[in-house]
């Protein structure tokens, strides 16, 4: 995976620390474009922390990253970014708004200041809403949904600008586990056919092996980064040494 | 009444300006209440009392202030209220309510002291704290409408952007849109309409106007966009009502306005308990 020709998004030395301890350590990963990479570890392993540095909401202490092979600190064009977070989890289902309105607001940096949403944009929010096959809800109140199908409102709401680069934090917290699979199926598509490069922070380790085309351990270290092949074949001996403590496989029923 | 209203000038302006703010204190409140800041119209009303207060003391004290309007220097001290909460929220990150009692205290600790020097005023200032249909000049409701569609315009213009900041800040700020220049507006908006409301319903009441129609209308909107449809529709029920009691009954207007609105509130529970049996 090293030396990867124009990646999407470079991670360079990476160091950071909210208090005194470091969370992340001399963390460097390139992810090549088209890739579905699953970012997986403990908790407190400073998967989250990464994302967040990548998506500007932390500023960075020490290293670089390059996405779109530019420096973060300059890059402006957000639109072409779409981050899905925990919200299923989070999320206050008492808001009043509808799933199409949601979906629009993913909209909002690409229609630009002081401008309205017009008949093409409106086309592109029920475009985005049936590929996520949630049309048929456009007008019920996003409260109403269950944690799945509010996740998927909200993968709509960031493919309603047409990323090339989607970045999603543990989206399946709170998503019931029968339908994580689809979820995780979904999220597949999109990568194949739509050609998205996904990045993916998750504690499905199971699930998803089979699904992304990379993997990275995360324990504050980039203790592997490869093809997810090269992951499935890892030994227990191995996974414990990136985990940091005893890891017992149990079998999945999907 | 409408009699009254065509002949008194003095009604003209009350009902006017009451049309103006039955619109624009929901509309501002919909998103004070969607972002859970709902006590932030409190606070800034007691800095407005403080600039009201200041203003009475500074017409008693020099003669050539007698006509200083207390409208403005209320404005002046309500957005800069708002300033200092947002300074106070950056200092206090993880205790950003904090900002709103010290604000508040503070406010009420000045309204107080120019009180005091200024001896006492006359009825001029219960007009403030309750709301007065008499008060209301016709320089006052020309700047209230000048508020009131700079407001309107701002809310519309960023009506997507604050959209996104309310329902999901995170994204927002992910998302690259300038969000604390449009949360810096919103706060100076707020200011203005608190400003603008005291006179009609009053220092002590003006956040019931912000939150209490939008409260009513949360029981049962489908989507934003009604919510806020609703939420003005109730404001402006709850404000020309509350002036027609007020006015026939003698009574201040501040009062009479959050009562029909807290009826409305209650009718709108109701309303939701029964459609959901």
């Amino acid at each position: 995976m090293d030396n990867v020709v124009n990646p999407i998004v470079k991670f360079e030395d990476i160091s950071y620390k909210y208090t005194k301890d470091l969370v992340l350590e001399h963390v460097s990963l390139e992810i090549p474009r088209g890739a579905f990479l699953a970012i997986v570890g403990p908790n407190g392993s400073g998967k989250s922390t990464l994302l967040k540095l990548l998506l500007g909401l932390f500023k960075l202490q020490k290293g670089k990253i390059e996405i779109f092979g530019e420096d973060i600190r300059r890059f402006k064009d957000w639109q072409k970014v779409g981050f899905v977070s925990q919200k299923a989890n989070s999320f206050n289902s008492g808001f009043p708004a509808t799933v199409f309105e949601v979906v629009q607001s993913g909209l909002t940096k690409k229609i630009g200041l002081f401008k309205f949403a017009g008949k093409e944009d409106k086309q592109k929010v029920k475009k985005a809403l049936e590929s996520v096959d949630m049309l048929e809800y456009q007008n019920r109140n996003i409260g109403e949904l269950s944690g799945g199908q509010q996740q998927r409102v909200f993968i709509a709401r960031s493919l309603v600008s047409e990323p090339e680069l989607m970045i999603l934090d543990e989206p399946t917290v709170g998503v019931d586990s029968k339908n994580v699979h689809q979820f995780y199926e979904m999220l597949e598509m999109l990568n194949k056919k739509l050609g998205i490069t996904l990045i993916l922070v998750t504690h499905d380790v199971g699930t998803v092996t089979d699904k992304v085309t990379h993997v990275a351990c995360l324990n504050k270290k980039l203790h592997f980064h490869g093809d997810a092949c090269e992951y499935n074949e890892l030994d227990e001996g191995e996974l414990s040494s990136i985990y940091g403590h005893g890891v017992q496989f149990l079998n999945h029923d999907h | 009444m409408i009699s009254g209203i065509l002949q008194f000038e003095f009604l003209q302006n009350a009902f006017l300006t009451g049309i103006i703010i039955g619109a624009i204190a929901p509309l501002v409140g919909v998103f004070v209440v969607v972002r859970r800041m709902s006590m932030i119209s409190d606070a800034l009303s007691h800095v407005a009392l403080a600039g009201i207060a200041f203003s009475l003391l500074l017409q008693k004290s020099f003669l050539s202030l007698a006509g200083l309007n207390p409208l403005y220097i209320g404005m002046a001290f309500s957005v800069g209220g708002s300033l200092f909460i947002e300074k106070l929220r950056g200092v206090y990150k993880h205790y950003q309510e904090l900002a709103i009692p010290i604000i508040m205290s503070g406010g009420m600790g000045l309204s107080v002291i120019f009180i005091s020097i200024a001896d006492g005023f006359n009825t001029d200032l219960y007009g403030y704290l309750f709301g007065s249909v008499s008060a209301v000049s016709r320089a006052d409701l020309y700047v209230i409408l000048a508020v009131g569609l700079v407001v309107a315009l701002m809310l519309t213009l960023l009506y997507k952007e604050l959209f996104l900041l309310s329902f999901d800040e995170e994204h927002a700020k992910a998302s690259g849109i300038p969000y604390k220049a449009i949360h810096f507006i919103f706060i100076v908006m707020v200011a203005l309409v608190i400003a603008a409301s005291m006179k009609i319903i009053g220092i002590l009441l003006v956040s019931s106007l912000m939150t209490l129609p939008v409260a009513a209308s949360l029981r049962f909107a489908k989507g934003f966009k009604q919510m806020i449809g609703y939420s003005v529709l109730f404001g402006e029920v709850s404000v020309i009502g509350g002036l027609f009691l007020s006015y026939n009954l003698d009574l201040a207007p501040g009062g009479t306005i959050v009562i029909i609105a807290v009826l409305i509130l209650i009718l709108s529970i109701l309303f939701d308990k029964w459609k959901n049996r």
